[in-house]
């Protein structure tokens, strides 16, 4: 099959892997703008999400975060936010793919946070108060760990898909693994197509696993609960 | 960058027809991978409900499948069914919808009261009988909200095949980005918004129809955090329509 080698060739000069269009420096800015993108979302999402679960409201908001952010297309999000940062001043690039990959972060945090906090026997709520913590000590003691869990699965349902669409960037002119793909279609040349191609989807599968990989050292007591049985 | 308002309407009443015609076209995408994705998934399903075992390998592979970003997903089939072809798209989209709809559907199945099985049994079902005849319409709710959140995300990967010569909708903001045209871009995000919620009530409508006897618990309304649960597990829950 010609495309697949034209691939390997590609993939396999050292020329193809060094400069400011190279693999090494695209991918590096892939998982850059992913990895600013996630933590701004995180550090936007968690405190409201923790305190709206604790108080117990908010729960039409989340789930109308979950619905808004499956049904508006990421594609429709990245292109929109050119003309937004054009018309400001911000330009082509970094800032559009960046404001754009936040907006996508924001829900699956903020609900599988709240979701988690909610979640929460409150029995067991109950009891930390008769014990006499303080609203802020039972957050922190009792409903942060328990919701531990399902903010880390919305971390990383948020991680894999900003990955993904970070891709898209490419579009609105950021440099990353996508522009292989954007500059292989225009070449016509499917070495780069599926240089960028199977370099994206590499990445997501790896974000999936290290994320996965992540989350029983983040909550050892949930696995030692398995042990002693 | 154009000047003046941020949305053309008088654009988009000049160019009604290309909204029909993508229309027609993100229609159709989204139907053929929706009809085969859940053919496929209720095969696959069913394997995975008899021999249980092949449950993990069927998860492990749509699992992967589901994520591989479609870009990367469109682009890797080009050179194998070729660009700007319905079958580059679908076998892509059908791809997204295994894991969504196996995963549901399973939960369904496992979620059927022990009693009404026993029951079942008891009046001489066979194994097959009792799948189709009680196992499967008291899992359709499951079933069917699996169905929602498959039909929801396809019709927004659709946008995305713009990418690779087809698209729909997508072809709307591919322009628009490539012309800088913002109300192109809104026109066609807006679009698909409003296709996946017009979608999304016909299947609750169909969800309805097919489960009268359902009718009656609706009334009960599920708590705030179960439902929470649900969604946060990826699954659509029972009373939240989309978009409320």
């Amino acid at each position: 099959m010609s495309a697949f080698s034209e691939f390997v060739d590609f993939i396999s000069t050292s020329e193809n892997w060094w400069g400011r269009t190279g693999i090494a420096h695209r991918l590096a800015e892939h998982v850059r703008i992913s990895g600013i993108a996630v933590t701004v979302a995180a550090v936007v999402a968690l405190p409201p999400a923790l305190w709206l679960g604790h108080r117990r409201r908010g729960g039409v908001l989340a789930v109308a975060a979950v619905n808004v952010g499956q049904a508006v297309p990421s594609f429709a999000i990245v292109s929109l936010a050119l003309p937004i940062s054009l018309r400001w001043g911000h330009g082509f690039g970094f800032w559009p793919t960046l404001v754009a990959l936040i907006a996508l972060a924001l829900p699956p945090i903020f609900t599988n946070t709240y979701a988690g906090v909610v979640g929460v026997d409150p029995a067991v709520v109950q009891a930390a108060r008769g014990m006499g913590m303080r609203e802020g000590e039972v957050l922190r003691k009792v409903e942060l760990p328990n919701a531990i869990p399902l903010a880390l699965t919305g971390l990383r349902l948020s991680a894999v898909q900003v990955v993904a669409t970070a891709t898209l960037g490419a579009f609105v002119g950021f440099g990353c693994l996508g522009s292989f793909i954007n500059e292989g279609f225009r070449q016509r040349d499917d070495g780069v197509l599926l240089t960028g191609a199977v370099l994206v989807a590499l990445l997501a599968i790896a974000t999936e696993i290290v994320f996965g990989l992540l989350q029983r050292p983040l909550t050892p007591w949930l696995s030692r609960k398995k042990d002693t049985r | 960058m154009r000047d003046g308002p941020f949305i053309d309407w008088g654009w988009i009443g000049d160019h009604l027809d290309d909204v029909e015609t993508a229309t027609l076209e993100h229609l159709r995408l989204t139907l053929i991978a929706v009809v085969v994705g859940f053919a496929l998934a209720t095969l696959l399903s069913v394997l995975a409900v008899r021999w249980r075992w092949t449950l993990a390998p069927i998860t492990w592979v749509t699992g992967i499948v589901y994520t591989i970003p479609s870009l990367a997903l469109f682009t890797l089939l080009v050179p194998i069914t070729g660009l700007g072809t319905t079958l580059t798209a679908e076998i892509a989209l059908v791809g997204y919808t295994l894991l969504i709809l196996v995963r549901n559907f399973v939960a369904g199945i496992d979620g059927v009261p022990a009693s009404a099985r026993e029951a079942a049994d008891g009046m001489g079902y066979t194994r097959w009988r009792r799948l189709v005849g009680v196992e499967i319409p008291l899992a359709t709710p499951a079933i069917i909200a699996g169905l929602r959140i498959a039909t929801v995300s396809t019709v927004g990967l659709v946008t995305v095949t713009s990418l690779v010569g087809l698209g729909g909708y997508g072809g709307f903001i591919k322009q628009g980005l490539q012309r800088q045209f913002a109300t192109q871009i809104v026109l066609g995000g807006a679009l698909s918004v409003l296709m996946a919620l017009l979608i999304d009530l016909v299947l609750v409508g169909a969800e309805r129809a097919v489960t009268p006897w359902r009718r009656q618990q609706r009334v009960r309304r599920v708590p705030v955090a179960a439902g929470l649960t649900d969604l946060a597990a990826g699954r659509l829950p029972d009373e939240v329509t989309l978009l409320p």
